[in-house]
C-alpha cells in the first residue's frame, strides 16, 4: 500500500498533523499500536462507569487557532473552564486561588498584605512572558548558525517581539529565561505560602527543583495558554481529555485521512537515503514519501530506524537527548465527594486543583528525593475531581479524582519499577492526601497507579517523560529536539518529527504537530493548510 | 580642563587599585581610600599564626588580565610566580590519585575513551572559554537598538559566537545553560573526572552541579591565562599579597595616593550628583567622581543609600543574590601530611577533594536549606611548598576553599563554626590520616567572617552571585551594568560588575576606561 | 485577620450600606474592587444636579487609604512623588502622582497630612507593593487602612450650609486642600475641603463603627438644603467636567501595563505643575528631566466638540486627516452645556485652540451614523465655579 504520508503514533500531535496533512488533499495514514487513539491525550473507562483521563487531565494549551480550523467544536469538543486552586498549609489553613480577582487579593492578603499586591506586579510581568512565547508558538524556530533567508526573517522576527519589550523589559526577559522558580518568586513575594502556592507550575513533569535555574521558563508551559481569551485559564475536555483526540481524528477522517490501531511500527524503512515507508512488527509494511515521526526522538532514531541510516554524531545526540521522567499519576474512582475541611462547606475550590506543599522548602527536599533516587516522601501533587465540573465522567454522586505526582523516578534506587514499590508510592500519595481529607480513603473503590514504568509502556513516552523531552533551554525552541534539528525534519529525506519533542514542547497544545504540517507542505510545494498564529496587541 | 579632574575610589581591592592606575595615567587625580589597614581587599597575604602566613581569601591566580599585566608591568613591580601552572589531582581514598593537566591524564587509570574524550571537551571548553573571555574587556552592551552605536557591541557578541564556526556554535548555544552534570555524564564513564572538572564550575558558587548555569561558571573560571598558558593556575610568590602589592606599587608611581584605615561612610550626594564621600571619623573628602572597588549592595543600599535611586533599580539591587557559600581554611602544620595513594612528587598540587557529581552534589544539597555539607568539598593547597616564605622551616601551610559553607547559616555561625571545622577536619584525616596531629593552628574563615573582615557583602566570592541572570549587561543589575550608576558621577568598578569574581583586575580597567573616556 | 470563609461574602458592603441600600430604589450597584456603591439611586440626572444645585453625598469608603508614619515620613512621601510634600503642612491635603523609574505615572491621589509627620495617601489603586518597594533605606511603617476608615464626600454649592447645620462650627473658614477635625458622637471627624467634583465640596472621614450616625446626621442636618444621596454615574460626570483624570481611563497605570508603550509621563498627563526638580531625588526624576530635555510623545487636551453627540471612544484627527489620537473620557455636560471630552493625542498636535476632528458614531433609533465633529483644544476646567474656591464658603 502506498499513501502521500504515513504518521507514526496517534497522539494528539500526530493526529494534528495528519489532519494537516489530509486538509492539504494528501493521502494520509495514522498508525497507532495501542488499540485506541489519543497517545497521553485519553479516556479510558478503567473501573466500570468511570472515565478517567489517565495520563493528560486539563486542557488549556491546546492552540485555539487550531481547535478553530480544524473545527474541532463541529467533531465535537468542549472544553470547560473549571475554578481556581488551593494549597493547603500544614497547620489547617489554605490559601485560595479564587477565580474572582478580588477574592483572591483577599485571600492572598490573608497571608501577607504585601504579597496581595504584589501579585499584580507577577501577574503583568508573567503576562509580558507569555505575550512574547505565545508570538513564537506556531511559527518554525530558526536556526541561528544558519544564513539563509528564511532563519534570518525568523532571527528577525523574533528579534522584533524581543524589540518590542523594551530596553528594560528585554533584560526581565533575559532574567526569566535563566532564574530558578524560586528565585523568580522571591522577587515578588515575602510569604512563604504565597510562594509555594505558585511554585507548582514551575516544575510540573520537570527533571529540576523550585531552586534551578530554568525553572522560571516552565511556568510559562502553565501560563501561556487560555480559555475564551483568558490566558492562563484552564479547563477540562468534556468527556476527558480523550475528547481531544477523538475530535481531531474525527478532524483526519473528515479530510479523507486514515487511522490504523493496534498497528506498532517497528521500522522506518528506508531507500537511497530516503524515507520510504514503516513496516509493523507483524511485518505488514506500508510506503509513502514522506513519513512522519510522532513519538519521541530516541524511540524513532534509536529503535525504529537503522543505525546505519544515521551519522554517529546524530546517534549521540539522539542518546543523550535528556527525558528524564519525574512524574506520575494516581487515579482514583471515589464512592462520594470526599470532605476537606480546611476548605469549609460549599467552598468552590473544592472544584479547582489542590496542592499540599506550603513552602519551597518542601518542593525543594521532593526534588532531592528524587535526585537521590526515589519518589518525593513529601510529594508535589495535583489533585482535582472533574467529576465536579464534568458530568459525564462518573455516574451521578459518584467522584474521579486525578492526581497527578510530582517527582517519581524512572527508576528506583537504580533498579526497574516493582509491584511492591508501586504500592508503597501509592501508599505515600495516599497518606498526604488523607492528611488533608480523613475520609478519603474510605471512599475509594479503584485506584489506577502510574509511574514511569506504566506510562513508558502503555503510552510510549521514554523514561515516562510527560513532555516526551525535559524543557531546559538546551532543548527548547532552535534546541528542541537537536541544535540543527528543530525545523521538524530529521536528518534522512522525507522523515520528519511532529511530536512534544520539537518546538514549542510538551503539553496538550496541538502546534508541534501542526507546525511539522506546514514545514511537510512545504518541502512538498503544496499550500499551507496551518493557520498563521492570531496577532494580539 | 582647567583643573584636574578628581576622583576618590572607594575600596582598595584589586579592581580599586587597577581602576585608580588607569585614571591616574589619564590625568586624574586619584584618592583611594581602603577601610582595612592594608590594601589588597580579598587579595592579601597575612599571618595566620606566628610565623605562618598565607593569601587569606583568594589564593590560587587563573584570571589576571595578562593585558593589565603588561601595561601595569607588574612584574617589574615585584610579581613573581612561586609556581604557574599547577596541575589537579582528585582524591579519593579508594582510587589511585587522578591527575589532569588540561586535557591531559598525568595520573591515574582511565581508559582510552575518557583520555580521548578529556582531550575533546577539554579542547571545546578552551574554545568557548576564550568566547567568554573576549568579553571580559568589553563593558556590556546596552540592548536598546535605538542606534549603531547601541547595536554594535551587541552585534560584536553575537559575531564571536558565530566565529566559532556553525558546529561549535551549535554546541555552544546548547551547553551555554545547561548544567555541568549532565554535559559530563554524556561523556565521561570516570567519577574522577567528572568530580574535579565539576568542582571547577561550583566552587565560589551557589551551584550544585546539577544546577543549571553550572557550564557558564565552569567557562567563566577557565577563562583566564598565566603567562600564556590558557587555564593555568599560579601561585605569586609571596601569596596573593604579591599582586597587590605590585599594583600598589604600580599605583603610586602613577600619582594615585592611597590611604588605609579609612572607612567611608556615606557618599555624598549633591543636587544629584556624587560630589564626595564622608569617612568615618566625620572627614568628608569631595572629588568629581566617585568610584566604589566595594560591592553593588555595599555601594548603592549602604553608603549611598536607596533614596538617591529610584524604586525599581533599588529593588533590583536589594534582590541581587549575593549569599557567599565558600569558606576557607588555613591550616598551620609542623610538618608534611600524607594523603593516600597520592606520589609525594604531586602534594604540591591543586588537590581536589570532590571524588564524584554526587558527591558534589550531596555536599550542596544542605546548602539550600541553611545547613554545612557534612562532607564538603574543598580545593587544596600547600602554598608552602613552592614559597619557603610562608612558613618557619619544615613546618607547612595548607591553604583550602570549602563548599558548602552558607552565609545564611540556620542557627548562625557563632554556634555553627565549631561542628563545621570538625566536619571539614574529618574529611581530611580521612584522606590524609594524621593530619590533625600536625596542626599547630587552625584559622576557620566562614562568609561571615569574609563579611565581617574584608566588607564584602554575604562575603560572596564575586561580590553577587555569578549566574546568568547576573551577568553581563545584568551585572550587577540592569541599570548599572556600564560601570555608570544611575547617581551622576558615581560609578563601580569590583567584582559585582562586569565580567566578576577572581583575581582579574578587567572590572576596575573597565570602569577606567568608561570614566575617562565619559562626560 | 479575615476568617478562612471569608469566600462567603464575595462582595463586602460599606459601613455606610444599611442607609444606601435603602434608598437605591433602582437597585444598581457598582462594584468598586470588592465593596459595592450605588451606581445611582433614583435618577442620575436628579443625582448630578444635587452636586451642582445643592448638596450630594457620595460614599468613598472602598478608596484606598495607606497610613504613613515614622521618623523618615516626610522624606519617604518626596522620594515616593513627583510634588514637593515638604509644602504640604500640617493639616492640609495635596494631590499627587507617582511614578515608576521610567517617569510614568502609576496612580494618582491625595496625600493627607494628618500631623506632624503622619500621612494618609488615598488612591484608586492597591499601592501597597509598590509603597514597601519604595520604603527600602526609610524609616517608616505603611499601613493599609482602606476599611478602618469610613468615607463621605460632601460636595455642592450648599455643602457648607449642611456641614454648618451639622454643627461643624466655622468650617466656612477651611480653605480648599484644608483639613479639620471635630468631635463627634464621642468621637472625631476629620473633614478635608477636597472631592472629585470641581465644585465646593467636603470629604468625611470617620471611623467605621460611627459611620451609620454620621449618616443620619448628616441627612437630618441637609433636609433642608437639598441634600441627596448619588451614585457613580452622576459623580463621573461632574470628574469630567472638572476636567479631572482617572487611573485605567484616561491613562493606564504603569504598573499595570504589559505592553511597554501604553503608558503615560505627568507630562503628557497635562500634570507637569505637579513635577517638582528642584526638591530632592524621587523616583522617575532622572527620566522625567531627561523626557523635558527630549519632548514628551503625548499630552492630554481637553476638548469641546461640536454638536451634542457625545465623543466617546473617539479617534482624533488632524486638518489633514491624520489620526492623532483617541478620546479617553466625554460626555454632554449639562453646566458647561456643550459636548466635552478628554483626550490623549501625539505631539506636537494638541496646543491650546488648536482645531482637530473627532470622528463619532452615534445611533438614533438604530439607525448609525458617523460625523466627523469640528473639535477645540481648550484650557482648564469645563466648569469652574467661582464657589469652589471661595473662602469663606457660601452657604448656596
Ligand atoms: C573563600 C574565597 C576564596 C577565593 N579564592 C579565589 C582564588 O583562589 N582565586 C581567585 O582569583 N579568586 C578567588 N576568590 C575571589 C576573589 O577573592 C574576589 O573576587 C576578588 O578579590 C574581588 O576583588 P575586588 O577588588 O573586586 O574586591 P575586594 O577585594 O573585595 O575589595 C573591595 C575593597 O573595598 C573595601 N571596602 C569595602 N567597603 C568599604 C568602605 N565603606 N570604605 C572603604 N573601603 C571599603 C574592602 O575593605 C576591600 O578592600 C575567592 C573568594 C573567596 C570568598
Amino acid at each position: 500500500m502506498k499513501y502521500d504520508a504515513i504518521v507514526i503514533g496517534a497522539g494528539h500531535n500526530g493526529l494534528c498533523n495528519a489532519a494537516f496533512l489530509a486538509r492539504a488533499g494528501l493521502e494520509v495514514l495514522v498508525l497507532e499500536s495501542n488499540s485506541y487513539v489519543g497517545g497521553a491525550a485519553v479516556s479510558r473507562e478503567l473501573h466500570p462507569h468511570w472515565t478517567y483521563s489517565n495520563c493528560s487531565y486539563v486542557c488549556g494549551l491546546l492552540r485555539p487557532e487550531i481547535y478553530r480550523s480544524l473545527e474541532l467544536a463541529r467533531h465535537g469538543l468542549q472544553i470547560v473552564p473549571y475554578g481556581g486552586g488551593v494549597t493547603f498549609t500544614r497547620d489547617g489553613d489554605i490559601l485560595g486561588g479564587y477565580l474572582d480577582k478580588d477574592l483572591k487579593r483577599r485571600e492572598l492578603a490573608r497571608h501577607s498584605a504585601r504579597d496581595a499586591d504584589a501579585y499584580m506586579r507577577y501577574g503583568r510581568d508573567t503576562m509580558r512572558q507569555c505575550r512574547l512565547i505565545r508570538s513564537l508558538l506556531l511559527r518554525t524556530p530558526p536556526d541561528p548558525s544558519s544564513l539563509r533567508w528564511r532563519d534570518l526573517r525568523e532571527m528577525m522576527h523574533v528579534g522584533k517581539e524581543f524589540a518590542k519589550l523594551g530596553e528594560a523589559g528585554i533584560y526581565d526577559t533575559m532574567r526569566f529565561y535563566t532564574l530558578s522558580i524560586a528565585d523568580y518568586l522571591n522577587e515578588y513575594f515575602e510569604s512563604d505560602v504565597v510562594k509555594a502556592n505558585f511554585a507548582g507550575s514551575g516544575i510540573i513533569g520537570t527533571a529540576l527543583g523550585v531552586q534551578s535555574p530554568g525553572t522560571a521558563y516552565v511556568l510559562l508551559h502553565h501560563y501561556m495558554g487560555d480559555v475564551d481569551g483568558q490566558m492562563g485559564a484552564w479547563g477540562f475536555a468534556r468527556g476527558g481529555m480523550g475528547a481531544v483526540s477523538q475530535a481531531l481524528a474525527a478532524a483526519v477522517q473528515a479530510h479523507g485521512g486514515e487511522i490504523k490501531v493496534d498497528a506498532p511500527v517497528a521500522r522506518i524503512l528506508t531507500r537511497g537515503g530516503r524515507a520510504c515507508g514503516v513496516a509493523l512488527a507483524n511485518g505488514d509494511e506500508y510506503y509513502a514519501d514522506t513519513v512522519v515521526s510522532n513519538v519521541d526522538p530516541k524511540r524513532t532514531f534509536l529503535k525504529l530506524m537503522d543505525p546505519g541510516d544515521l551519522q554517529p554524531e546524530f546517534l549521540a545526540r539522539a542518546r543523550n537527548f535528556k527525558i528524564r521522567g519525574s512524574s506520575g499519576k494516581l487515579n482514583i474512582a471515589l464512592d462520594g465527594l470526599p470532605d476537606f475541611p480546611a476548605l469549609g462547606a460549599g467552598n468552590p475550590l473544592i472544584s479547582g486543583d489542590m496542592h499540599f506543599l506550603d513552602s519551597l522548602e518542601r518542593y525543594e527536599r521532593a526534588y532531592d528525593d528524587w535526585k537521590n533516587g526515589s519518589w518525593s516522601k513529601d510529594p508535589y501533587l495535583d489533585l482535582l475531581m472533574p467529576s465536579l465540573t464534568d458530568p459525564t465522567m462518573t455516574p451521578p454522586g459518584k467522584h474521579m479524582m486525578s492526581v497527578f505526582v510530582q517527582y517519581v523516578p524512572v527508576k528506583v534506587n537504580g533498579h526497574d519499577w516493582t509491584d511492591a514499590d508501586r504500592e508503597a508510592f501509592k501508599q505515600t500519595v495516599f497518606d498526604q492526601i488523607a492528611r488533608y481529607s480523613p475520609n478519603f480513603r474510605s471512599l475509594v473503590l479503584h485506584a489506577e497507579v502510574r509511574t514511569p514504568r506504566e506510562l513508558e509502556a502503555e503510552v510510549g513516552l521514554t523514561e515516562g517523560n510527560i513532555f516526551q523531552g525535559e524543557l531546559t533551554f538546551d532543548q527548547l525552541f532552535f534546541n528542541r529536539p537537536f541544535p540543527g534539528y528543530a525545523q521538524y525534519r530529521a536528518p534522512v529525506r522525507g522523515l520528519y518529527m511532529c511530536g512534544s519533542a520539537t518546538h514549542p514542547g510538551g503539553g496538550v497544545m496541538a502546534a508541534p504537530g501542526a507546525n511539522a504540517a506546514r514545514e511537510i507542505l512545504r518541502d512538498l510545494h503544496r499550500g499551507s493548510t496551518v493557520p498563521e498564529g492570531w496577532s494580539d496587541d | 580642563m582647567t583643573e584636574r579632574q578628581t576622583v576618590v575610589v572607594i575600596g582598595a581591592g584589586h579592581n580599586g587599585l587597577v581602576c585608580a592606575t588607569y585614571l591616574a595615567r589619564a590625568g586624574r587625580k586619584v584618592l583611594v581610600v581602603e577601610a582595612a589597614a592594608q590594601p589588597g581587599g580579598a587579595a592579601i597575604t597575612r599571618e595566620f599564626a606566628p610565623g605562618y602566613r598565607v593569601s587569606a581569601v583568594a589564593h590560587l591566580l587563573h584570571l589576571l588580565d595578562p593585558v593589565i599585566e603588561r601595561e601595569l608591568a607588574l612584574a617589574r613591580h615585584g610579581l613573581s610566580y612561586a609556581r604557574s601552572s599547577l596541575v589537579n589531582v582528585s582524591l579519593s581514598p579508594g582510587r589511585p590519585a587522578l591527575s589532569l593537566d588540561g586535557g591531559d591524564v598525568i595520573a591515574g587509570e582511565v581508559s582510552p575513551a575518557d583520555r580521548s574524550a578529556l582531550q575533546v571537551h577539554a579542547a571545546r571548553m578552551q574554545k568557548f572559554a576564550r568566547v567568554i573571555a573576549r568579553q571580559h574587556a568589553r563593558v556590556p552592551p546596552r540592548l536598546r537598538f535605538e542606534s549603531w552605536h547601541d547595536v554594535l557591541p551587541a552585534a560584536a557578541v553575537a559575531l564571536d559566537i558565530r566565529l566559532l564556526g556553525r558546529k561549535d556554535m551549535r554546541e555552544f548555544l546548547r551547553i551555554a545553560t545547561m548544567n555541568i552534570y549532565d554535559v559530563l555524564e554524556e561523556q565521561f564513564e570516570h567519577a574522577g573526572i567528572k568530580g574535579v572538572l565539576a568542582l571547577d564550575a561550583v566552587l565560589g558558587t551557589r551551584l550544585g552541579p546539577r544546577s543549571g548555569n553550572s557550564v557558564y561558571t565552569a567557562l567563566y573560571r577557565q577563562s583566564g591565562s598565566v603567562n600564556g598558558r590558557s587555564g593555568a593556575l599560579a601561585l605569586p610568590q609571596g601569596g596573593m599579597g604579591a599582586v597587590s602589592n605590585a599594583l600598589v606599587s604600580a599605583a603610586r608611581i602613577a600619582g594615585v595616593e592611597i590611604r588605609c584605615g579609612a572607612q567611608v561612610e556615606e557618599i555624598i550626594v549633591r543636587e544629584g550628583r556624587a560630589t564626595g564621600v564622608r569617612l568615618r571619623n566625620g572627614e568628608e573628602l569631595r572629588a568629581d567622581r566617585v568610584v566604589s572597588n566595594a560591592d553593588p549592595k555595599t555601594t548603592l543600599l549602604r553608603l549611598l543609600g536607596a533614596r538617591h535611586l529610584e524604586t525599581e533599580f533599588a529593588r533590583r539591587v536589594q534582590q541581587l543574590r549575593a549569599v557567599g557559600t565558600a569558606a576557607k581554611l588555613h591550616l598551620a602544620l609542623s610538618g608534611r601530611p600524607q594523603f593516600r595513594g597520592l606520589p609525594a612528587g604531586l602534594l604540591g598540587e591543586r588537590l581536589v577533594i570532590a571524588p564524584d557529581l554526587d558527591y558534589i552534589e550531596s555536599a550542596f544539597n544542605p546548602a539550600k536549606y541553611g545547613e554545612f555539607s557534612a562532607q564538603p568539598i574543598m580545593e587544596v593547597t600547600l602554598p608552602s611548598l613552592h614559597d619557603a616564605s610562608l612558613a618557619p622551616a619544615g613546618h607547612e601551610v595548607l591553604s583550602a576553599v570549602v563548599q558548602y559553607a552558607p552565609y545564611d547559616l540556620k542557627g548562625g555561625w557563632a554556634a555553627g563554626k565549631r561542628p563545621f571545622l570538625a566536619a571539614i577536619m574529618a574529611v581530611l584525616e580521612e584522606h590524609a590520616p594524621g593530619i590533625g596531629a600536625l596542626v599547630q593552628h587552625a584559622e576557620l574563615l566562614t562568609p561571615l567572617d569574609i563579611e565581617q573582615q574584608f566588607g564584602i557583602t554575604g562575603g560572596h566570592w564575586h561580590h553577587g552571585e555569578l549566574a546568568l541572570d547576573q551577568f553581563m549587561m545584568l551585572r550587577p543589575v540592569a541599570g548599572a551594568a556600564q560601570y555608570a550608576t544611575p547617581v551622576a558621577g558615581l560609578y563601580l568598578c569590583g567584582a559585582g560588575c562586569h565580567p566578576g569574581g577572581g583575581i582579574m583586575g578587567s572590572a576596575g580597567r573597565n570602569a577606567a576606561r568608561v570614566i575617562a573616556g565619559g562626560r | 485577620m479575615l476568617a478562612r470563609d471569608h469566600f462567603r461574602q464575595l462582595v463586602c458592603e460599606t459601613p455606610f450600606h444599611p442607609r444606601t441600600a435603602a434608598l437605591n430604589q433602582l437597585n444598581l450597584w457598582h462594584r468598586w474592587r470588592d465593596h459595592t456603591v450605588a451606581d445611582a439611586y433614583f435618577d442620575v440626572g436628579m443625582e448630578y444636579n444635587a452636586i451642582r444645585n445643592s448638596c450630594a453625598v457620595f460614599d468613598l469608603s472602598p478608596m484606598t487609604k495607606h497610613l504613613i508614619t515614622g521618623p523618615d515620613a516626610l522624606a519617604y512621601m518626596n522620594r515616593l512623588v513627583t510634588r514637593d510634600v515638604a509644602k504640604i503642612k500640617p493639616a492640609r491635603v495635596g494631590y499627587c502622582v507617582w511614578c515608576d523609574d521610567a517617569g510614568q505615572v502609576i496612580d494618582d491621589g491625595t496625600i493627607f497630612h494628618l500631623r506632624e509627620g503622619v500621612y494618609r495617601l488615598c488612591s484608586q489603586e492597591r499601592q501597597l507593593d509598590w509603597l514597601h518597594s519604595s520604603a527600602l533605606g526609610f524609616d517608616v511603617r505603611i499601613v493599609e487602612e482602606t476599611n478602618d476608615v469610613a468615607g463621605l464626600a460632601v460636595q455642592g454649592p450648599t455643602s457648607c450650609a449642611v456641614l454648618k447645620s451639622l454643627g461643624l462650627a466655622g468650617i466656612e473658614t477651611l480653605t480648599p486642600f484644608g483639613l479639620r477635625s471635630f468631635p463627634f458622637a464621642g468621637g472625631t471627624l476629620e473633614v478635608s475641603r477636597t472631592g472629585y467634583t470641581g465644585d465646593l465640596g467636603y470629604e468625611l472621614w470617620i471611623n467605621p463603627e460611627r459611620a451609620l450616625q454620621l449618616w443620619d446626621a448628616l441627612f437630618a442636618a441637609g433636609a433642608d438644603h437639598g441634600i441627596r444621596a448619588i451614585g457613580t454615574l452622576a459623580l463621573e460626570m461632574s470628574r469630567i467636567e472638572a476636567g479631572f483624570i482617572q487611573a485605567g481611563v484616561d491613562f493606564l497605570p504603569a504598573d499595570r501595563a504589559v505592553r511597554v508603550d501604553r503608558t503615560r509621563s505627568p507630562f503628557e498627563l497635562d500634570l507637569g505643575r505637579l513635577v517638582d526638580f528642584s526638591k530632592p531625588n524621587f523616583t522617575g526624576r532622572r527620566a522625567l528631566l531627561e523626557e523635558q530635555h527630549r519632548g514628551s510623545r503625548y499630552r492630554l487636551v481637553r476638548l469641546d466638540v461640536e454638536g451634542n453627540k457625545p465623543a466617546k471612544d473617539a479617534y482624533i484627527y488632524d486638518q489633514r486627516r491624520t489620526n492623532v489620537g483617541v478620546v479617553t473620557s466625554s460626555m454632554w455636560s449639562p453646566a458647561a452645556k456643550a459636548s466635552i471630552a478628554l483626550a490623549s493625542v501625539k505631539m506636537p498636535w494638541g496646543a491650546p485652540g488648536e482645531e482637530l476632528a473627532a470622528e463619532i458614531y452615534y445611533q438614533k433609533e438604530l439607525k448609525w451614523n458617523r460625523f466627523m465633529a469640528r473639535c477645540r483644544v481648550v484650557e482648564g476646567a469645563f466648569f469652574d465655579p467661582p464657589r469652589r474656591r471661595a473662602t469663606p464658603a457660601a452657604d448656596r
